[in-house]
C-alpha cells in the first residue's frame, strides 16, 4: 500500500508498504531517513523516538499506515542547515554523546520536553527520560546537557 | 607551557587549542546529534540483498538434514548457505578455533547459526528463513559448569575436552597457613550482557578481484579480517574491513558474528549484503560475561592483617572457547584483589557446556572475582569488629607490593588514599522529602518510607590494563603532515576501532600537542593500515594514542632534519619549528612546501610473561588500575526493592588525557556495575535464554542511576605515554560489591548472589 505522510515538513510517500510495518522500517528503510534507530523494536528503548504530530512516540510501536496524512519530526528535522537545535549543541558539548546511537531518541525527547517544561528540575528530567536507554554515559552528562539546553532555551 | 627560550616567544603563544589535558568536543559529534552518523546498520546500496541467519532452537543436538529447497523457491531468495559452502576453515575463535561458522553435525547451544539467507528485503528474507527444514536429534546438554569441570564422568561436549583452562596461583605457603580469623563463603556471578545500543550490522560488497569488502562494527578490524580470510579460504588482502559506525561494544563485539556470513552470502551471490540483527537476536549473536561460582577462604590476624587467600572460581564459558583462556588468567592473576595476602593459593577455571557462549565484557574475568574478594573483605571487617574502609587500607597495595603472581607492582597504587578520599566524600543529605521518585519502587507508589533502610558500602577492583600474558600487543599509525591551502593540516590513520569512548577525539588531542598544528583529519578506521589492535582491557588510550605519539615524534624527527637541525630538542608549535634553545627556527609551512612529511609507527607496551602453569608466578601485566567506590543506598526491606541513592568514585588515571570523556567512561562503567549488582542477569535455564528482550533483561534507566560523585587522581606511570592509565574498566569492578555491601549493611543479609532480586532481600 502508499503511505503519505508529512515528514520534517516535507510531503513524502512511501510505495509498497506492508499493513503491518513500523513507522520506524518506512522511515529508515523506504525514506532514506537512518537517523532514527532500531535498538529494540518494542517500545522499550526509545531510540526511536520521533514527533507524530507534536507527540513523542517510539516509531516502532507505530504502525506506518497509523501515520499516514500526520506529521512527523524525526532528529533529522531538529537542526535548520547547519544550525543545531540548541539540545543538539548542548548534547555535544556536554560530552552527553558517546556511541550516540541513543542520540537521535534522546534530542528528540529532549527537545520535546523543554518546549513543555522548560523549567523542568532533575527528578522531572529523570521521569520524562526514564524511557531513552544509554549504555554508555551512565545519563550524568545527559543531564548536563539537559540543563544546558534549557537554560540557553530560557535566556 | 614555560618556553626555556630566551629569545622570542611569540610562536609559544600561539599554542594550540584541543591539546592533551583539554576537552574538545567529539570530532564525530555533530554528526551523531544530526542523526547523520552512519552506523553499520545505516549501510546502504541500491542492490544490497538482505541476509539473515538461521539458528539452532535446541541447547545441544545432532543435525540429521538440512533441506533448504522450500527456502529457495521463494521469489526473492538469492542463496541459501550451509556449512557445506564454507570454502575455507570452517571453524574460528579469538584464542581456538572452535566455532562453527555454520553449525557441521551438532549444535551446542541455543542460538547457534545453521544457515544463512540473502533476499532482496528483510520480509522476504525472514518469511524464507523459516522455510529452511533442519532435522535435530536432540541430546541432553550439560548446563553446569561445575560439573564440566570435577565431573569426569561427563563426556566432553568437544572432543579436546570440557576445561578450556585451569590456572593455578600459588603464593608463599598457602597450604600450612593458619590464621586466627577465618570466613569462607561460596558467591555467584549471573550472565550479564553487553546491551550495547546497536545490534551487529555489517553491509559486505563483493570486489572485482574476487575479493570482499567489508563495512562493520566491530572492535579489533584486523582479527576480524584474520578470521574472515580463513573461513573464505581468500588471502587477507582480499579481506577488507572499514570501520563503520559502532553503536557501544563493551565487549560484545570482539567475537566473530555476522561477519563470515554476510562476506559468504556477498561472494556467492555476487551482490552486496548487508546484515542487521534486531535485539532479540543479538542476545543470541554475541558472547556474555561469564556467570561465576566462587568459593573464598579468608584468614586474618585479630588486628586486621590478612594472612591467607584459598580461592576456587569457575567461568561457565559456555558453548565455544572464545577468550574463556584470558578471562581465566585475569580472574586467577587478580583473584586476591589488591591487597597484600602473603599466602595465596587460587585455582580458576573455565569450562566450555552447552549454556550460551561467554567471552570478552568490560572488567574481563576481574568483576566477577572482585564481587567475590570484596564481599569477603566485608565479612572479615565485620568478624574482626573494624571498619571497612580501615581494614582495606591496612591491606592496600601500594608500589612495591607483589601480586600474589609475583609481580611487583612498579608505579603508584595509592589505594590507602583512595580508600580515605572516598570515605571523606561528603555524604549527600538525608531524604527530607517524600517525594516518591526518590524511594524505593518511585512512581510505582510501593512505599511512603515506611520499612525503608540505608546502607552505605565501599568497594575496590583492581584491573589490568592492555593484553598481558605474554601477548604480542601493539599499534600502529600513520601520522602525514602537509599543506592544505597554505595551512600546515595534520592526517591520523590507524585501525583503532571508535566504539563511542572518544578515541578519535583523542587522537586529534596528541597529534595537536606533538605537532603544533590545530588542523587534525581523522581518516576512518581500515586494514590499508596496520593493526591498532583491539578497543578493549581498556588499552587504546595507551597503545593507539602510544602509537600516535611515537608516528608524531617520527615526523617531528624528519621536520627537524629537514630544517637542518636534527636535535631532540626541536618542537613544533603554532606553525613554527622551534628550538628550546634557540627559539623559531623555521615556519612549518614553507618546510612543507617542497611536500608532506609522513611517518608511521608501531607502539609496543613493554613485554610481559604467561602465568606458570602450575605455580600461576610471572610477571603477565602490564599496567595495573584502581578505582574505588563508594555507595548508598535506600532499601524497601519488606519489598526487595533497592534505590540507589549515590555513587562516588575515587581513580587514578596517572594523567587526565580528556577529562569529559574520562568522566563519560567511569559514569558508563559504573552504571553497568549497577547493572550487574542489581538488576541485570541472562536468565539460562536448561541451556535456553529466557529473556532476550529489553522488556525482560533490565539496563539502567536514568531513573536507576543516582547521582555520582568523582575524584580523579593524577599519579602518573613512569612506563606509560603521558603517564596515563587505562581507565574504562576499572569502575565496573568496584561499583558492583560496593552497592552490595551497602545493601547488606540496609538489610544485615549476606546476599552472595549477583544481581540482587527482591526475593533474596524479603525471603530470607
Amino acid at each position: 500500500m502508499r503511505v503519505e505522510l508529512i515528514v520534517n515538513g516535507t510531503e513524502r510517500f512511501a510505495d509498497d508498504v506492508w499493513p503491518g510495518e513500523s513507522l520506524l522500517f518506512t522511515l529508515r528503510e523506504r525514506l532514506g531517513l537512518p537517523g532514527t534507530k532500531n535498538a529494540c523494536e518494542q517500545g522499550e528503548c526509545g531510540s526511536c523516538t520521533v514527533l507524530l504530530d507534536g507527540l513523542p512516540v517510539c516509531a516502532c510501536l507505530v504502525a506506518a499506515p497509523q501515520a499516514a496524512g500526520r506529521d512527523v519530526v524525526t532528529v533529522e528535522g531538529l537542526a535548520v542547515e547547519d544550525q543545531l537545535d540548541p539540545v543538539q549543541e548542548a548534547f555535544v558539548e556536554t560530552g552527553a554523546v558517546q556511541c550516540g546511537f541513543c542520540t537521535p531518541g534522546l534530542v528528540v525527547m529532549v527537545a520535546d520536553l523543554i518546549r513543555r517544561t522548560p523549567t523542568a528540575n532533575d527528578a522531572e528530567v529523570r521521569e520524562a527520560l526514564a524511557g531513552n536507554l544509554c549504555r554508555c554515559t551512565g545519563y550524568e552528562k545527559i543531564l548536563d546537557a539537559v540543563r544546558l539546553a534549557a537554560a540557553r532555551v530560557a535566556s | 607551557m614555560v618556553s626555556r627560550s630566551t629569545h622570542d616567544h611569540k610562536p609559544l603563544i600561539y599554542e594550540v587549542r584541543g591539546g592533551v589535558g583539554e576537552s574538545p568536543v567529539r570530532p564525530d559529534g555533530t554528526l551523531k546529534v544530526k542523526g547523520e552518523f552512519a552506523y553499520a546498520s545505516d549501510l546502504w546500496l541500491d542492490d544490497a540483498l538482505f541476509g539473515v541467519t538461521l539458528r539452532s532452537p535446541h541447547p545441544r543436538a545432532r543435525i540429521t538434514g538440512i533441506d533448504i529447497s522450500g527456502a529457495l523457491e521463494i521469489p526473492g531468495v538469492y542463496a541459501v548457505l550451509t556449512h557445506a559452502d564454507v570454502p575455507g576453515t570452517k571453524h574460528y575463535g579469538l584464542d581456538h578455533s572452535d566455532q562453527p561458522v555454520l553449525a557441521i553435525d551438532e549444535v551446542r547451544y541455543e542460538g547457534e547459526p545453521v544457515a544463512v539467507l540473502a533476499a532482496t528485503d528483510p520480509h522476504t528474507a525472514r518469511r524464507a528463513v523459516g522455510r529452511i527444514v533442519v532435522s535435530y536429534e536432540e541430546l541432553e546438554p550439560l548446563t553446569d559448569a561445575r560439573q564440566a569441570v570435577f565431573d569426569s564422568s561427563v563426556p566432553p561436549i568437544h572432543p579436546d575436552g570440557n576445561v578450556v583452562r585451569n590456572q593455578p596461583i600459588r603464593h608463599g605457603d598457602p597450604d600450612t597457613a593458619t590464621a586466627e580469623v577465618v570466613v569462607t563463603a561460596e558467591y555467584e556471578v549471573g550472565m550479564q550482557d553487553q546491551a550495547f545500543l546497536g545490534p551487529e550490522s555489517g553491509l559486505a560488497v563483493p570486489a572485482a578481484d574476487g575479493g570482499v569488502d567489508l563495512y562493520i562494527a566491530t572492535q579489533w578490524l584486523h582479527v576480524d579480517r584474520s578470521q574472515i580470510a580463513a573461513c573464505l579460504g581468500l588471502p587477507e588482502e582480499k579481506v577488507r574491513l572499514t570501520l563503520a559506525g559502532v553503536g557501544g561494544a563493551f565487549g560484545a563485539r570482539e567475537d566473530l558474528s555476522m561477519q563470515v556470513h554476510a562476506c559468504l552470502l556477498a561472494l556467492h551471490t555476487g551482490r552486496p549484503v548487508r546484515m542487521m540483527y534486531g535485539r532479540e537476536e543479538s542476545f543470541f549473536g554475541h558472547v556474555h560475561r561469564h556467570p561465576a561460582w566462587m568459593r573464598y577462604e579468608h584468614g586474618a590476624t585479630r588486628d586486621g592483617k590478612l594472612v591467607y587467600v584459598k580461592a576456587t572460581i569457575v567461568l561457565d564459558g559456555g558453548a565455544y572457547a572464545s577468550t574463556t583462556k584470558a578471562v581465566v588468567g585475569n580472574a586467577a592473576s587478580l583473584g586476591a584483589g589488591p591487597y597484600e595476602v602473603p599466602h595465596v593459593s587460587i585455582d580458576a577455571y573455565g569450562a566450555r557446556t552447552n549454556n550460551p557462549p561467554c567471552g570478552a565484557m568490560r572488567g574481563f574475568g576481574a568483576v566477577q572475582a572482585c564481587f567475590g574478594y570484596e564481599s569477603q573483605m566485608d565479612a572479615l571487617a565485620e568478624k574482626l569488629g573494624l571498619d571497612p574502609v580501615e581494614f582495606r587500607a591496612r591491606n592496600a597495595v601500594s608500589q612495591g607490593s607483589y601480586l600474589p603472581t609475583g609481580q611487583v607492582i612498579d608505579s603508584p597504587a595509592p589505594l590507602a588514599e583512595m580508600l580515605r578520599k572516598a570515605a571523606a566524600t561528603p555524604m549527600p543529605a538525608a531524604r527530607s522529602t517524600m517525594e516518591l521518585g526518590e524511594l524505593p519502587g518511585g512512581y510505582g507508589n510501593t512505599t511512603h518510607g515506611e520499612g525503608v533502610r540505608r546502607g552505605v558500602g565501599f568497594g575496590v577492583g583492581i584491573k589490568n590494563i592492555c593484553f598481558s600474558e605474554g601477548f604480542d600487543d601493539y599499534s600502529t599509525a600513520t601520522v602525514r603532515l602537509e599543506l592544505v591551502a597554505g595551512e600546515p593540516v595534520a592526517t591520523v590513520h590507524t585501525a583503532a576501532a571508535e566504539v563511542g569512548q572518544g578515541l578519535v577525539t583523542l587522537q586529534g588531542q596528541i597529534v595537536r600537542t606533538e605537532l603544533g598544528v590545530e588542523a587534525v583529519t581523522i581518516r576512518p578506521a581500515d586494514t590499508s593500515v596496520g593493526s591498532a589492535g583491539s578497543t578493549s582491557a581498556s588499552r587504546q588510550s595507551y597503545m593507539s594514542g602510544g602509537a600516535v605519539k611515537a608516528a608524531c615524534e617520527a615526523v617531528r624527527a624528519q621536520v627537524a632534519t629537514l630544517v637542518g637541525r636534527a636535535e631532540p630538542d626541536i618542537q613544533l608549535t603554532g606553525g613554527k619549528v622551534v628550538s628550546a634553545t634557540t627559539g623559531v627556527v623555521a615556519d612549518l609551512a614553507d618546510v612543507l612546501a617542497d611536500g608532506a612529511v609522513e611517518e608511521t609507527a608501531v607502539f609496543r607496551h613493554r613485554p610481559t610473561v604467561p602465568l606458570d602453569p602450575f605455580t600461576g608466578q610471572g610477571d603477565s601485566h602490564v599496567q595495573l588500575a584502581l578505582c574505588v567506590h563508594r555507595a548508598i543506598v535506600d532499601v524497601d526491606v519488606e519489598l526487595g526493592l533497592v534505590k540507589v541513592v549515590e555513587l562516588a568514585a575515587v581513580q587514578d588515571v596517572g594523567r587526565i588525557m580528556n577529562r569529559e570523556s574520562l568522566e563519560g567512561q567511569i559514569h558508563g562503567g559504573t552504571a553497568q556495575g549497577l547493572g550487574l549488582a542489581l538488576m541485570e542477569e541472562i536468565q539460562v535455564t536448561d541451556g535456553r535464554i529466557r529473556n532476550p528482550s529489553f522488556t525482560d533483561y533490565l539496563i539502567p534507566t536514568i531513573l536507576d542511576m543516582p547521582p555520582m560523585r568523582l575524584e580523579i587522581l593524577e599519579y602518573a606511570d613512569p612506563h606509560a605515554p603521558y603517564g596515563l592509565r587505562g581507565a574504562g574498566e576499572p569502575p565496573t569492578l568496584s561499583s558492583t560489591p560496593a552497592i552490595v555491601a551497602a545493601v547488606r549493611a540496609a538489610t544485615g543479609l549476606p546476599l552472595r548472589r549477583i544481581p540482587i532480586r527482591p526475593e533474596h532481600i524479603t525471603q530470607q
